[in-house]
C-alpha cells in the first residue's frame, strides 16, 4: 500500500473515531454530574450542556437515565437539557422517540423524576398515552405519576356515585385511599368516604405518632435552649426527674393527642410557657430494618433524633407550619427504635407567635405510613 | 470635568439599557419609571389588549423585558416545587421557550406568596432568575442553560418559611443577591457568566424581602442593602463597605428607591437620605410620615415622591423637601409597587384593578381598569405597553400594535 493511501486511511479512521466521540453523551454527562458547591464545575458543565443539547433526540434517553443518580444539582442541569432537546426537536418539525420514551416511563428502575419528565414529553406528542399508562400507576414509585392515577380513579368514582352505584364507589375510594400519598387527595377521599358513612383514621393513614411521653419546660430564654443539650438529649430515663426552666422539677408524663393529624399542643399538655423547650419521646417497633423518613410540622424550632442520632435541626420561629415541613432521613432497626423530638418556643409577644406544637410521622420515601407500633414503656 | 465624568458614569450605570426595556424588579435601576410614551389609559379583556398568554402555576415576580423578549417566572406543583422560566415574544405574545427546574430548597411560604416571588433580571443576552427556594438559574435568550446553582445546598441553614422575595440585580458583570433570612444571612456578588462567587459578605440575620439598589454616588457605583437595622452601601465590585445609615424599624418589605441623588428609605416614616462616603456619614435630608408606603415600594417620578398607604390612599410629596402635596383615594390592598411613564402612574391592587393616575402635585385618577384576576406582581412598562401578570396570565396592554 502506498504511504499516501495508508495515511489517508489512518486520517479517515481517526475522523470516524472523533465523530463517534462527538455523538457519545457519556463524557458530556460526566462533566455535568461533576458540578459542585458554589458553582464549582459550572464552566465545564455549561460547555458540556450545549454539546449535549446539540446531539438532539439521540441523546434524550441517556440524559433521562442520567437523572437516576438523583444528585439535585446535576438533576436541574439535566432536566433543562431534556426540555431544550425536546423543544428544539419539535420546533424543527422532527419527532420525539415516542417508543423509547414509553419504554423508559414503564421501567420503574428509573427515578420517579426522570420517568415523570419522560411521560410529560410523551403525553405532549401522544395524546393517547395518559389513557394507556396512568390507570396502571396507582402503586407507582413515582409520586407524580401515582397522583395522576389517583386523580383519575377519583373521577371514575364520582361518576359511579353519580350513577348511584354506591358499593362500587366505596370500593373505588378505598383503593384510592390505599394509593394516595398527597394530603389533598387523602383528605378528598376521606371526606368522600365520610359522606358514605365510612370513617378514615387520617392520623393512622399518614403514620402520625399520637402517643408520647412528654417533658418540659426547659429553658429557652433568649433562644439558648436550641443549642443547649438538656438531659433528655443525653439519655431518656422515663423514671427520672430534672430541674427544668427556673429550676422547677420536671418529669416525663404520658400524652395522647386526638388531633386528626397528630398535632401535639404543648401549651395544653405541658402548660403555656414562653422561652421554653419541650421534649416528646416514643418507642416504636418495626418489623424489619427499613429506610424511613421522619416528617415534622411545627411553628417552632425543632430537632429530632432517631435512636440517639440527630436527623434534622432547624431554628426558625413562627413563620408558618405545614405537614411534612421538615424531613429527616434515617433507618429503623428491626425491633425497637427510639424517637425523640425537641420543640423550642421563643419569647415573642405577638398574638400569632404563641403556638407551641408539633406533629411527627414516620413514613417511606413516598410518604406512605410504614406500619409501626408504639411500644413506649411508660415508667 | 467632574460633572461630565459623573454624568458619563450614570450612563454606564444604566448598563447601556435600551429604551423600551424593563430589566429588573421595578425596571431599569429599580426606579419604576421609563421614557415610554403613548401608554394606554383604559383597557379590559376586550380593549387595548395586544395579547394575553397563559402561565402555569403561580407567580408574584414582575415580567422583565429586553431585546424583544419578555421573561417571566412561575412556580407550580402540589408543593410549589416546579420552577418555571418562560420567554415570550414582546410583539405577539408567542411563547418562545420554557424551562423547568426542581426546587432544592424549602417550598414553605405564606399562602399569599409562592416560590416565583423574586423578579428575574436580564442584561438582554441572558436572564437570571432566583426563586424563593434559593434556586438560581442563568439562561441565555434562546433558553440555553448557562449555569445553575442551589443557594440552599450551598448554605443549608438559609430559610424563610414565610417565603422569600428579594430580587437579584446586575452591576456590570456581577449578579448581586441579598439573602437575609432566619439562617445564614449574607449578600453575594456572583460572576454572571460562571455563577461562581466573586465576593460574599455576612449580613444580619433576620427575614427580609427588600431588593438591593445600585446607585451612582458621585463617581462611585454602590450597591445598597437594607435591613431592619441599617441601610449600607458597598462597593459592588468587591463587597467592601463604604458607609452605613443605622436606625430602627427600617422596612423589610418596601425597597429603597433612587431619587435624583438621594435615596428614599422606608422606615417608621419615609427618609430622604443623602448617601455618605468613606469619610462622611449619610445625611437625612427630610422625614415624612405622610408619604410612607405600606407593602408596595414608593415611587420617585418627576421630582415628586408617591406612596400608597394601607388605606389605599396615594400620597404625593415634594422630593426635594418632603413637603406634602396632594393625595388621591384609591382602593387597596396593594401588594404591587407603582410604576410610571408618559406622565401617568400605574398602580394595580390585589383584585387586579389598575388605577391610572395623572402624575402631579395633585394626583388625579384617570381610569380604573379591571382584568378580573388577582394580581400581586408589580407592572412592567416597555415597548409602549404595560405588562401585567396574574397567576394565570401575562397581559400586554397597549394602545397600538408594536412597531
Amino acid at each position: 500500500m502506498r504511504p499516501t493511501v495508508a495515511v489517508l486511511l489512518i486520517v479517515l479512521g481517526f475522523d470516524v473515531l472523533c465523530r463517534a466521540a462527538d455523538t457519545n453523551p457519556g463524557p458530556l454527562l460526566a462533566k455535568i454530574k461533576a458540578v459542585g458547591p458554589e458553582g464549582a464545575g459550572n464552566v465545564e458543565a455549561t460547555r458540556a450542556w450545549k454539546e449535549l443539547v446539540r446531539l438532539g433526540s439521540s441523546a434524550l434517553i441517556d440524559i433521562l437515565a442520567a437523572l437516576d443518580d438523583q444528585a439535585p444539582l446535576a438533576a436541574n442541569w439535566l432536566r433543562a437539557a431534556v426540555d431544550a432537546v425536546a423543544e428544539k426537536e419539535l420546533n424543527a418539525g422532527r419527532k420525539l422517540p415516542v417508543d423509547q420514551l414509553e419504554t423508559f416511563v414503564r421501567q420503574t428502575k428509573h427515578s420517579g423524576a426522570a420517568r415523570r419528565l419522560a411521560y410529560e414529553w410523551l403525553a405532549r406528542v401522544d395524546k393517547t398515552a395518559p389513557d394507556r399508562l396512568i390507570p396502571g400507576m396507582l402503586n407507582d414509585p413515582s409520586a407524580e405519576l401515582r397522583r395522576d392515577a389517583v386523580a383519575r380513579l377519583l373521577n371514575e368514582n364520582q361518576q359511579r356515585l353519580d350513577k348511584g352505584d354506591k358499593a362500587a364507589a366505596i370500593e373505588g375510594y378505598k383503593r384510592a385511599l390505599t394509593s394516595a400519598r398527597d394530603r389533598d387527595q387523602v383528605i378528598e377521599v376521606a371526606d368522600k368516604l365520610k359522606k358514605l358513612d365510612i370513617e378514615v383514621d387520617r392520623a393512622a393513614h399518614f403514620g402520625f405518632i399520637r402517643s408520647w411521653m412528654l417533658i418540659g419546660p426547659f429553658d429557652n430564654t433568649k433562644g439558648i435552649g436550641f443549642k443547649a443539650v438538656y438531659p433528655p438529649e443525653q439519655k431518656v430515663d422515663l423514671a427520672a426527674s430534672f430541674k427544668g426552666k427556673m429550676d422547677k422539677e420536671v418529669r416525663w408524663f404520658e400524652h395522647t393527642t386526638t388531633d386528626s393529624y397528630g398535632v401535639v399542643d404543648l401549651n395544653k399538655a405541658v402548660g403555656k410557657n414562653m422561652g421554653a423547650v419541650g421534649y416528646a419521646f416514643a418507642v416504636v417497633n418495626s418489623k424489619a430494618e427499613q429506610p424511613v423518613q421522619i416528617r415534622v410540622g411545627s411553628n417552632n424550632s425543632v430537632k429530632f433524633f432517631l435512636n440517639g442520632q440527630l436527623l434534622f435541626a432547624h431554628e426558625e420561629y413562627h413563620h408558618g407550619d405545614r405537614m411534612d415541613q421538615y424531613i429527616g432521613k434515617g433507618t429503623l432497626k428491626a425491633g425497637r427504635n427510639e424517637i425523640l423530638i425537641k420543640v423550642c418556643q421563643n419569647e415573642q409577644t405577638d398574638s400569632w407567635a404563641q403556638k407551641w406544637s408539633f406533629q411527627l410521622r414516620v413514613c417511606d420515601a413516598l410518604g406512605g405510613a410504614v406500619g409501626l407500633t408504639v411500644v413506649t414503656e411508660k415508667k | 470635568m467632574k460633572k461630565l465624568l459623573i454624568s458619563l458614569s450614570g450612563l454606564l450605570l444604566a448598563g447601556l439599557v435600551s429604551a423600551g426595556e424593563w430589566t429588573q424588579f421595578r425596571g431599569p435601576l429599580g426606579k419604576g419609571t421609563t421614557d415610554d410614551t403613548g401608554l394606554p389609559v383604559r383597557w379590559s379583556q376586550n380593549e387595548n389588549l395586544r395579547w394575553k398568554a397563559e402561565l402555569p402555576g403561580r407567580g408574584l415576580s414582575n415580567p422583565v423585558i429586553a431585546r424583544g423578549r419578555v421573561y417571566v417566572t412561575a412556580s407550580s406543583g402540589v408543593s410549589q416545587d416546579r420552577l418555571h422560566i418562560l420567554c415570550f415574544d414582546v410583539a405577539t405574545g408567542k411563547k418562545l421557550w420554557e424551562r423547568q427546574f426542581s426546587a432544592t430548597g424549602s417550598t414553605l411560604c405564606h399562602p399569599k406568596t409562592c416560590m416565583a416571588a423574586p423578579t428575574p433580571v436580564t442584561d438582554g443576552e441572558r436572564v437570571y432568575a432566583l426563586f424563593a427556594t434559593c434556586d438560581l438559574v442563568c439562561l441565555d435568550a434562546e433558553g440555553n442553560l448557562i449555569w445553575y446553582r442551589s443557594l440552599r445546598k450551598d448554605y443549608p441553614t438559609v430559610s424563610n418559611n414565610v417565603g422569600m422575595a428579594s430580587s437579584p440585580v446586575l452591576w456590570e458583570d456581577l449578579l448581586l443577591v441579598q439573602m437575609e433570612n432566619a439562617g445564614e444571612s449574607f449578600a453575594v456578588g456572583i460572576d454572571k457568566l460562571t455563577g461562581q462567587n466573586r465576593w460574599k459578605i455576612d449580613r444580619n440575620r433576620g427575614i427580609n424581602w427588600v431588593t438591593p439598589l445600585v446607585i451612582q454616588n458621585g463617581n462611585q457605583p454602590e450597591v445598597l442593602f437594607q435591613s431592619s437595622q441599617e441601610i449600607t452601601a458597598y462597593d459592588p465590585r468587591t463587597g467592601r463597605k463604604r458607609w452605613s445609615y443605622e436606625g430602627t424599624g427600617l422596612s423589610t418589605t418596601p425597597s429603597p428607591i433612587p431619587a435624583n441623588g438621594t435615596v428614599l428609605v422606608t422606615a417608621g416614616e419615609m427618609l430622604a437620605l443623602r448617601p455618605g462616603n468613606e469619610q462622611n456619614s449619610p445625611e437625612v435630608l427630610w422625614r415624612s410620615n405622610r408619604v410612607r408606603p405600606a407593602t408596595a415600594s414608593a415611587l420617585y417620578y418627576q421630582e415628586r415622591v408617591y406612596a400608597v398607604n394601607s388605606a389605599g390612599v396615594l400620597n404625593c410629596a415634594d422630593a426635594i423637601n418632603g413637603k406634602p402635596l396632594g393625595q388621591e383615594r384609591l382602593k387597596g390592598p396593594f401588594s404591587a409597587s407603582p410604576v410610571a411613564a408618559d406622565g401617568k402612574i400605574y398602580l394595580v391592587n390585589e383584585e387586579g384593578t389598575t388605577f391610572v393616575v395623572q402624575a402631579g402635585d395633585q394626583p388625579k385618577l384617570l381610569e380604573k381598569n379591571s382584568l378580573g384576576e388577582t394580581i400581586l406582581a408589580s407592572p412592567a412598562i416597555a415597548d409602549g405597553a404595560v405588562f401585567l401578570r396574574s397567576d394565570h396570565h401575562l397581559y400586554c396592554i397597549a394602545a397600538k400594535k408594536a412597531k
